[in-house]
């Protein structure tokens, strides 16, 4: 019966299967590599954007630390700025203020501050859902950038943080004016946070916050305390989100608090829409889009940019629900049988 | 009340919403090795009875224990782990996710590896295999890595069971397995339910005389939030106020 023999053979090979496609899942593809070969083209073709193109790695970064939360987890926010500031002042006033410009220590000190705060606040934000959700972090946001506001002695209000000077990384690389060292340092950061971002929602941790995303109800129902999960994404979100603040603040040695208002926090969302949640890369081709385009269309109208970033927001939503990278993948996955 | 060798009990569990009594003094027990069905027409508070021993809804008097712990102080993921586990009538699952990985999360969350974002997921090899294991146990082999929403609905209904399995549950509330689910095929349900192992006590609910009379070793009667009757299989059919009840509830249903 070669039917029968099939089936057991069948069986057999399904003890694998499943490993095998979990771990596919998680592979590297050849897309990924070539991402990251791209991202050193501006170093040899683009050298006078290479300031622009240090802030897309630092926005994408930003854009990242709000994916894990937002895309994985389901948490949605629009006040995470606050964490990105609070690692740009840290980062500022380590400097302007205490005279320590070594930027690593500086990074880790800024990322573990916005990372105590997130934790802090992590207890409130998964106390309420939905709509309460929203107007918690909003309103998180709108208080950290008053009270940022408000402290001028510190911060130097709206004049903005003077003084900052980073020292050279590692001793040998300076920051120079065209901003060579500013991308290789932002793009490092960038790839660091990627990886640690990816090993995050590729583990059992990052199934159980696909899970909450999922149906949140069933959670409890299979034995999950899942609101330390949300915790401890929200903290290690708030711990990135520090990081690439203060890579803004040594980059450009400068903070105003733009890096705390609103229009951050609601940036750094669209950028993700428009490239598509729950998939890192979206975050990062988001940041891409938005920036190039802020940077080309202000160039030719400096008021009215806003405008075709609006245009553009509403076309994906209606037209590509899973973003653009989300568009891409589909089609490539289309054309691949 | 009966003696030491039961896993679960209720004592004198009481249930208000607003003026409606939906649980009215119930004490019930639930053996080592259990099969109980728990019947009663619409209404009678057998959902909500589920909900108030797993922990969903919170009673207003009375007490829940397992293993003569007192868990009615514990929230629902607590009592999960200390081995009471349910499932839903309506289906609670994850729909995105494929079967192999909502059962894998179970897995995890039980090993308590479901917080450790530093090992990537396929480093837990026994708890995919593990999973993999109870999703052919349910004969959902095939399916495990197909996106559960894209699955027949009788194969969800075993998803459910399967995500209840993972927790490793001493005591297991079914609430009505094999709802919406076509009579040949609900009996093949209940086939997978009566071959669980010895040592896990069963409580379902089930609309299906028949199955029940098959499947259940002794049956619950609530009406109106209250226990009418506990009784041998034998003993309810032949019970008059069983009878009327159902009957009752006919002519006027």
């Amino acid at each position: 019966m070669s039917a029968e023999h099939t089936q057991i053979e069948r069986r057999s090979t399904a003890v694998q299967q499943p490993l095998e496609w979990l771990k596919g899942q998680s592979r590297w593809s050849v897309f990924e590599l070539l991402f990251w070969v791209a991202a050193l083209i501006p170093f040899f073709f683009f050298p006078t954007y290479l300031t622009l193109f240090s802030q897309i790695a630092i926005a994408a970064l930003f854009a990242i630390s709000v994916d894990l939360i937002l895309g994985y987890a389901g948490i949605v926010t629009l006040g995470h700025a606050m964490f990105f500031g609070l690692g740009a002042y840290v980062a500022g006033l380590l400097s302007a203020k205490l005279g320590w410009g070594e930027p690593i220590t500086g990074l880790m000190i800024s990322g573990a501050f916005a990372g105590l705060v997130g934790f802090l606040v992590s207890f409130l934000i998964v106390r309420v859902q939905h709509l309460a959700l929203i107007m918690v972090t909003l309103g998180l946001g709108l208080l950290t950038y008053e009270l940022a506001n408000s402290m001028s002695w510190l911060t130097g209000g709206t004049d903005g943080l003077l003084g900052v000077k980073t020292w050279d990384i590692l001793g040998y690389f300076r920051f120079d004016l065209w901003g060579y060292t500013a991308y290789g340092y932002s793009l490092a950061a960038l790839l660091i946070g990627f990886l640690a971002s990816r090993r995050i929602v590729n583990s059992s941790f990052g199934l159980a916050l696909r899970g909450i995303r999922e149906n949140t109800a069933r959670m409890p129902v299979i034995g999950s305390e899942y609101r330390w999960h949300l915790q401890k994404i929200y903290t290690i979100s708030a711990v990135i989100a520090g990081i690439a603040g203060a890579m803004l603040t040594q980059t450009t040695n400068f903070v105003t608090l733009e890096v705390l208002s609103f229009q951050r926090s609601a940036d750094v969302v669209v950028m993700l829409i428009l490239g598509g949640t729950g998939r890192l890369y979206g975050a990062i081709l988001g940041a891409l889009i938005f920036l190039l385009m802020r940077d080309q269309l202000a160039g030719i109208n400096p008021q009215y940019w806003y405008f075709w970033i609006g245009l553009l927001l509403m076309v994906v939503v209606l037209f590509m629900p899973k973003g653009i990278l989300g568009r891409l993948s589909d089609l490539v996955r289309r054309f691949g049988r | 009340m009966t003696t030491g060798d039961s896993v679960l009990r209720t004592e004198a569990v009481c249930k208000n919403f607003g003026s409606l009594q939906v649980a009215r003094d119930v004490s019930i027990s639930l053996p080592r090795g259990a099969r109980h069905a728990l019947i009663g027409p619409n209404g009678a508070g057998k959902t909500t009875l589920i909900n108030l021993i797993t922990g969903q809804t919170k009673p207003d008097s009375g007490r829940i224990l397992l293993h003569d712990e007192d868990v009615t102080a514990v929230a629902t993921a607590g009592r999960v782990r200390r081995g009471l586990t349910r499932t839903f009538q309506i289906n609670t699952l994850f729909p995105a996710l494929t079967p192999i990985e909502a059962v894998t999360l179970a897995v995890a969350e039980r090993k308590q590896q479901a917080g450790q974002f530093w090992r990537s997921l396929t480093d837990h090899k026994e708890t995919v295999e593990e999973s993999f294991e109870t999703l052919q146990q349910l004969g959902l082999g095939n399916v495990a890595t197909s996106e559960t929403r894209t699955l027949a609905y009788g194969q969800q209904r075993l998803l459910e069971i399967a995500l209840a399995l993972a927790t490793k549950p001493k005591v297991l509330l079914l609430d009505e397995p094999a709802a919406g689910v076509p009579k040949d095929e609900s009996a093949m349900l209940f086939e997978v339910v009566a071959a669980l192992p010895d040592d896990i006590s069963v409580l379902f609910i089930e609309h299906d005389m028949n199955i029940v009379f098959k499947f259940a070793t002794r049956i619950i009667v609530l009406v109106s939030g209250g226990v009418l009757l506990e009784a041998e299989p034998e003993v309810v059919r032949s019970d008059p106020r069983v009878r009327e009840v159902y009957l009752g509830n006919a002519h006027h249903g």
